[in-house]
């Protein structure tokens, strides 16, 4: 079913969002975070941006100091999930303006909103930047 | 909040909080309250059934924004509840022309998940007109999200959605063309590349283009991608365009267009497999393996085959497991010698992460393809040099079968054996391997130097001291057998060996003890060794153990049947020792030799237990190893069981044996006529341990145990691979129970903690000891409580088998249809899906089996497999290595025979496949009101401390007993 869950994780493999698509207990998702993301952080430039862990594929890609890490299933074309990490962090610095990991940190929800525009239940919906980024101008303006 | 959650916390206390957010008038409350929600909580949550009504208002309500949240909600955690009360209302937003596509989209998308919730919702007849309108949207993101939702519906039922076909290439057409495409949904120059990914997919599920034009539309536009995509500087519009391309190559392979094409996609294929850029390459080697399994292109992959052999050799670990597989999928016949060599090669600087399966491969692909069998001897005995500790038993089995199997190879694998040996310092599988193949066949080489026995027997013994207590039981058999071909005997050599043996009669390893004491008793008892140690018979030809595993380190039937085979051999020889030890005047219980009907009375005993012998071995050469021999089994069983070992626990064993046998072997018997044995027990089970045991397989609570003496009853409560037993021990007399204690013997795949035990049980009274078990992973062992108490002066000792068994961690789930069948496809052949047929199987209505399969926590699914006389069940397994699993269970039952069956396990995870299956077999073939246990104690006799010892099961193979059981 597409895409199961999409992880940021710093340098420092700390976890600084987390969305997942399907059920996981908080311990089994910690201890999946652990073990990924300790396999992709190993890695150097040289080597390939997939990584077969347990029966999913993880599709990373690396921006500075922070990872985005995609778990897909085996029937997902892979290099199409790398585009899209660069969409999202695309769209994010179309809001955010260059963003850095404090802007994910600080703005949680707002990250979170622009995923839940773009993905939903691990299916690609939206791909136009300014489709994606209008609700969460439309709650700026309310607020 | 989130954050807290992320970082791995608790956050029980918000959930409240979040849900009546969603109630909330304004905006940005609703839809933090959205979010949280969608997030924290899954689908079965209870506070989600308090939104419910809230999340409909919202639906059917005006505000855009608001259905667009709630949308997305159900869209990402709507369970079933939800399916049944939105999905009209969904679906009328989906297909309104006065929505915006804002909203469209997300209903297109939420109407998925509702689909795979419960595929009722969606009517097949009328939605696929539907379908067909959708996708004449031009709107790309309410396109995107139809696409999906057509990609479920399609997957599950191609038929009804022929329309939506030509729908699909025409869109794809436009993306290709780049013909009215938004600028906002183009990336990088390149239309909605996820759309066209996406499209490409839809295609792939359905199972040819039939109609011309729009075959011919649609090859146009793939060679249009295959031809037009270059590699360019900028790295994200390559991606993209490659995703493109390999979705086209994908799309390709489906359809198996016409040879220019597909040529032109190897031509492809090869040159990404050569590029600098690791994801490409990458990619290049996963299709490439697929497209092995699709067409018949072998000739032109195997030009590439250097280029796939230096790949195997770079630096990233996914891309060596991509070439690897590869590489096995390539080989054949002309190729499989440099292949295997190539691997060999590679195998001593391969990465440890690899190794094991690399010796697997190169393993299989040397029996699959071998020219000559001594080729495939030196390559198996190299690959046990390089990576011995990679190659599992199977594999050297696997030799020593096929050597024993062929005549010509005998001297030439003893002679390799013998070189092997001369090196310094060897692995303990090389120990092994040689050790057995110069036992059986060293005196094929006397003649050459350096091989005469007592060169042999020294350069072996050389290696005594290294290794561990598994294989010096196979040394001492070697030596054994080194004894017996020394023609005429070597009185030096004799004396050697004996002092070996003595040494080792005092081992505190109980299988070596034994050994020791046996082959020392045997050889010197001259003449009769020779019929004993006799040339290994044929082994019956049969399927490559290997292959049927691939990857898992299992075993499949045929090997079990080994194992029996090999168990009743060790019997019959153990047959023999007792008589020898009896007319020798050793203090063995004798008297139980009369349980088998052979005369107790000693004068004639000898000839009897060697009629017997002869019998058995008789038997042996011509025995079809399937259930008929377990007869046999079970009377050898009988002596064995009781004999033992002097100090073993007896009265747990005829318990074993008598659910064999369905005759109850008294204890007290036992007791008086071996009366030397202090610790045998006096006291008698108050009814059938092994029918308890199985009641209580099927329920949570009930008495494990009773005697006059005690009660043990058992509770228990399972959640996922947790569980949780108390048990209650009641004393049932007016006198205080003493020595109290309770010990634990858990399978490798269960951990239990068991609390501590009172020493003491006062009179009438009962004390409960809870116990916790957590699964680790999938296993048919039993777990095993050693209890034991003083009652008076005697001293009772039960070993009970705790009903902590694999049906425990199952969890029954219901699974629709469209859930079951992509997931049942996915699972293509072993080792994720097994299919077997079975027979001799107790008769049964399929109503019977339905029930008993709910019983041990196998949902039934009705009407999911068109034939009535077929059955589908599914369920899910917990443990703690794995998620938990989907395993999904179909039996195909004969109308005309009832007494066979087909059954097909699938699940995720190749181990548990195996263990369902056999979980499954054993529970169908065996549950009539005497239940065979599945734990046939054959191998407790030999060795009383392995905690759970079958020889059917799997783990018994690496159990030491068994393993030399079969060396003998």
């Amino acid at each position: 079913m597409g895409i199961r869950f999409i992880l940021m994780v710093n340098k420092q493999g700390q976890t600084r969002l987390a969305q997942y698509y399907e059920w996981l207990t908080l311990e089994e998702r910690r201890a999946l975070e652990g073990e990924i993301v300790r396999k992709c952080l190993a890695r150097n430039d040289q080597q390939c941006s997939f990584v077969e862990h347990r029966n999913y594929k993880i599709v990373y890609r690396r921006y500075a100091s922070l990872f985005f890490l995609v778990g897909v299933d085996n029937d997902e074309n892979e290099l199409a999930i790398l585009e899209f990490i660069h969409l999202l962090v695309e769209t994010m610095d179309r809001h955010f303006g260059n963003v850095c990991e404090l802007d994910i940190m600080f703005h949680l929800e707002k990250a979170h909103f622009m995923l839940e525009e773009m993905v939903m239940n691990g299916c690609i919906v939206e791909t136009s930047k300014s489709n994606i980024l209008s609700p969460i101008q439309l709650m700026d303006k309310t607020s | 909040m989130l954050y807290i959650f992320m970082l791995g916390y608790d956050v029980d206390f918000g959930h409240m909080e979040a849900v009546s957010l969603i109630s909330a008038p304004k905006y940005p409350e609703k839809q933090v309250g959205y979010i949280v929600t969608s997030s924290l909580l899954n689908e079965n949550h209870d506070f989600l059934r308090l939104a419910i009504n809230t999340v409909r208002n919202d639906i059917i309500g005006r505000n855009e924004t608001f259905q667009c949240l709630a949308l997305t909600m159900v869209g990402n955690i709507g369970g079933r509840e939800f399916a049944e009360s939105l999905a009209p209302d969904v679906q009328k937003l989906l297909i309104s022309s006065s929505c915006r596509p804002l909203v469209r989209k997300k209903a297109a998308l939420c109407l998925l998940r509702l689909f795979r919730k419960n595929p009722d919702v969606v009517n097949v007849d009328g939605w696929s007109d539907r379908m067909a309108q959708l996708l004449d949207e031009r709107d790309l993101g309410v396109l995107t999200s139809s696409m999906s939702l057509l990609v479920a519906l399609v997957s599950n039922n191609h038929e009804a959605y022929w329309s939506c076909l030509p729908k699909c290439v025409k869109t794809l057409e436009r993306l290709a063309r780049n013909q009215d495409i938004p600028q906002e949904y183009t990336y990088y120059g390149i239309p909605s590349p996820w759309l066209q990914v996406k499209t490409m997919r839809a295609l792939q599920y359905f199972p040819t283009v039939e109609d011309p034009n729009t075959r011919r539309s649609l090859f146009e536009v793939l060679q249009r991608i295959l031809m037009g995509t270059d590699v360019v500087k900028n790295v994200n519009k390559n991606n993209a365009s490659h995703a493109v391309l390999f979705e086209a190559l994908a799309l390709v392979m489906h359809l198996d267009a016409e040879n220019e094409m597909m040529s032109q996609c190897v031509a492809l294929l090869g040159k990404f497999i050569a590029v600098r850029e690791p994801n490409i390459r990458y990619l290049g080697l996963e299709n490439m393996t697929r497209m092995l399994m699709v067409t018949d292109v072998h000739d032109i992959i195997k030009r590439h085959q250097a280029q796939i052999i230096t790949s195997l050799k770079d630096p990233d670990i996914s891309i060596r497991r991509r070439a690897l597989d590869l590489l096995y999928g390539m080989c054949d016949v002309s190729n499989a010698k440099d292949i295997v060599e190539e691997l060999l090669q590679y195998l001593s600087t391969a990465d440890f992460a690899m190794r094991e399966e690399l010796s697997l491969k190169a393993a299989i692909l040397a029996e699959k393809f071998a020219p000559d069998l001594s080729w495939y001897v030196d390559v198996i005995l190299q690959l046990i040099d390089k990576a011995g500790d990679f190659v599992s038993d199977d594999i050297w089995f696997r030799v020593v079968q096929f050597v024993t199997n062929n005549e010509d190879l005998q001297p030439y694998a003893a002679a390799k054996a013998r070189e092997y040996l001369d090196k310094p310092a060897i692995h303990e599988t090389m120990v092994k391997v040689s050790a057995y193949l110069l036992g059986e066949y060293s005196h094929l080489l006397a003649r050459r130097p350096g091989c005469s026995p007592k060169e042999i027997f020294s350069a072996i013994h050389e290696k005594l001291p290294t290794v561990s207590t598994t294989t010096i039981p196979i040394l001492l058999s070697t030596y054994a057998k080194i004894l017996m071909h020394t023609q005429p005997p070597d009185p030096e050599l004799q004396k050697h060996v004996w002092a070996i043996f003595s040494k080792y009669e005092s081992c505190i390893d109980v299988e070596i003890q034994q050994r020791a004491i046996e082959y020392f008793a045997l050889s010197s008892k001259g003449a009769a060794l020779m019929d004993i140690l006799a040339e290994m018979p044929k082994f019956p030809e049969r399927q490559s153990a290997l292959i049927k595993k691939a990857e898992v380190a299992e075993v499949d039937t045929a090997e079990q049947s080994a194992i029996k085979l090999r168990a009743q051999q060790h019997m019959t020889n153990a047959l023999v020792v007792t008589d020898q030890h009896s007319s020798n005047g050793t203090p063995q219980s004798v008297g139980q030799l009369s349980l088998v009907k052979i005369p107790s009375t000693s004068g004639d005993e000898h000839t009897s237990a060697d009629q017997e012998l002869s019998q058995a071995n008789g038997t042996l050469a011509t025995v079809d190893p399937q259930p008929p021999s377990a007869d046999l089994l079970g009377d050898l069983l009988g002596p064995l069981a009781i004999e033992g070992l002097p100090g073993a626990a007896v009265l747990s064993e005829p318990n074993a044996v008598s659910g064999l046998e369905g005759v109850p072997i008294p204890a007290d018997d036992a007791a008086a006529i071996v009366p030397v044995e202090k610790d045998t027990n006096s006291v008698q089970p108050i009814g059938n341990i092994n029918e308890r045991f199985y009641a209580l397989c099927l329920k949570d609570s009930g008495v494990l145990y009773e005697d006059p003496n005690i009660q043990i009853g058992i509770k228990a409560e399972w959640r996922a691979q947790h569980g949780r037993l108390v048990l209650f021990l009641g004393n049932k007399n007016t006198f205080p129970l003493l020595s109290v204690q309770a010990l634990i013997l858990p399978p490798v795949h269960l951990k239990i903690e068991l609390s501590l035990v009172p020493e003491t049980i006062p009179p009438r009274a009962q004390v409960q000891c809870p116990l916790e078990v957590m699964n680790l992973h999938p296993s048919r062992d039993v777990a095993v409580l050693d209890f034991s108490y003083k009652c008076g002066t005697s001293m009772a000792n039960v070993k009970l088998r705790l009903p902590a068994v694999l049906n425990k961690f199952l969890q029954p789930i219901t699974v629709s249809a469209e859930e079951f069948f992509p997931q049942w496809r996915s699972l293509s052949g072993p080792p994720l899906k097994l299919q077997e047929v079975v027979r001799g199987v107790r008769p049964l209505s399929l109503i019977d089996m339905a029930n008993i399969f709910t019983s041990f926590q196998l949902t039934v699914c009705q009407g999911l497999d068109p034939n009535p006389n077929n059955l589908i069940a599914s369920t899910t397994f917990y443990s703690e290595t794995i998620r938990p699993m989907l395993c999904l269970i179909r039996i195909e039952t004969d109308p005309t025979d009832r007494t066979q069956l087909r059954i097909t396990v699938a699940s995720g995870d190749p181990t548990l496949t195996f263990e369902l299956m056999e979980f499954i077999k054993e529970q169908l073939v065996g549950i009539p009101t005497a239940p065979r246990p599945p734990a046939p104690p054959a191998a407790q006799p030999t060795n009383p401390a392995a905690p759970v010892a079958q020889p059917t099961n799997p783990a018994a193979l690496t159990d030491p007993g068994d393993l030399l059981a079969g060396l003998l």
